[in-house]
């Protein structure tokens, strides 16, 4: 088999070349993201959505890109992903109330397009509306089917091992 | 390229690339068209009332509105427009908040479906409570928007043409709307 002849052959400068490259990978894709971060205002540039609660725009898998800047002010329409405070799972849905202060303080009450209720039912108990600081940012661009690879590999917590356990053995030991 | 796994995996490459040149083609020719449509408003019937608010707990004015709504969407639906969300929105001022957003109603289009809409004296699909008690006496901006939903873009949300202002009553009504 070819891999094992490779293996064979590897002496010490070529397995620090290939950690190495393994590293300039891994430190580019970091690269990317905090830049993306940065560019976009927002803690989470790229979402999955992760329930059906705005079909049929939204499907679960669907991949979301936000922005999140400040002198842009929520309106009325959007589609905004929030966290509700104590609990990590961000939320995708439309603001269909909203109230904004001189002083331009904000609150908004959202729901989902497909949901028949807003959700007061799912905020914090005694949370009765989202303010600025829990948005995370606002959907900007849409790519549908991309994030099941996500879902997939959430749903089935070996899927994920077993595929980052083979992405990283390919890279360490193929020559290219 | 002798070996299954090396063609699988060209195979694999090659349609990833293509599906994501498909998607950027979408998004290309479809991001700078004009999404805009004339939309005809009225409103037939507006009521407030003052009731306490459901999980709020004050009393605060609720507003009840009948209105006609005419628009064709024909022009805005293509090959990248997969959904179209109506808004309709009321805008208003208070003492208490500069700017205040209530949706009253939306529907969802899709690609395939009617594109025409013709409501005729429909009632507001949300409740349509203040933040307070200021709507007696108070002037609405209501107008239509829609939000697309693409295929594969950017999702714009476009103010439709045609909003008109309401003056809301200066008395409470007691009508059983």
């Amino acid at each position: 088999m070819d891999i094992f002849s490779d293996l064979r052959r590897l002496n010490k400068r070529q397995v620090y070349f290939q950690v190495l490259n393994f590293a300039m990978i891994i430190s580019s894709a970091l690269m990317i993201w905090k830049g993306m971060m940065v560019a976009t205002g927002s803690e989470s540039p790229i979402v999955v959505v992760l329930s059906g609660s705005m079909e049929p725009a939204f499907y679960r898998g669907d991949l979301l890109f936000l922005t999140n800047y400040r002198a842009d002010p929520v309106r009325a329409g959007e589609i905004v992903v929030f966290k509700i405070e104590g609990r990590d799972i961000p939320i995708v849905h439309r603001v269909i109330k909203l109230h904004e202060k001189a002083d331009g303080k904000v609150k908004f009450l959202t729901k989902g397009d497909n949901n028949e209720v807003d959700d007061r039912g799912l905020y914090k108990p005694g949370q009765l509306w989202v303010e600025r600081d829990h948005v995370v940012g606002r959907a900007r661009g849409f790519i549908p089917y991309v994030g099941i690879v996500t879902i997939l590999m959430n749903d089935y917590p070996k899927l994920k091992y077993a595929v980052l356990g083979l992405l990283g053995l390919f890279v360490l030991i193929h020559r290219e | 390229m002798n070996t299954i796994l090396a063609r699988l995996n060209a195979l694999f490459a090659f349609s990833l690339s293509v599906t994501a040149a498909v998607a950027f083609a979408c998004f290309l020719t479809t991001n700078f068209l004009d999404y805009t449509q004339k939309v005809d408003i009225d409103v037939n019937k507006v009521v407030i009332k003052n009731m306490e608010e459901f999980y709020v707990g004050d009393r605060h004015d609720l507003g009840h509105i009948i209105f006609t709504l005419k628009a064709n969407f024909t022009p805005v639906f293509n090959w990248n427009c997969k959904e179209l969300f109506l808004y309709l929105m009321a805008e208003y001022e208070t003492p208490q908040n500069k700017l205040n957003q209530v949706v009253l109603w939306d529907h969802i289009i899709n690609r395939g479906e009617n594109p025409v809409v013709n409501i005729r004296k429909r009632s507001n699909k949300y409740y349509f409570f203040d933040d307070g008690a200021f709507l007696r006496g108070n002037k609405l901006q209501i107008s239509l928007h829609w939000n697309i939903i693409p295929n594969a873009g950017y999702l714009w949300r476009v103010p439709g043409g045609g909003s008109i202002a309401l003056d809301l009553p200066e008395s409470y009504g007691t009508s059983r709307i």
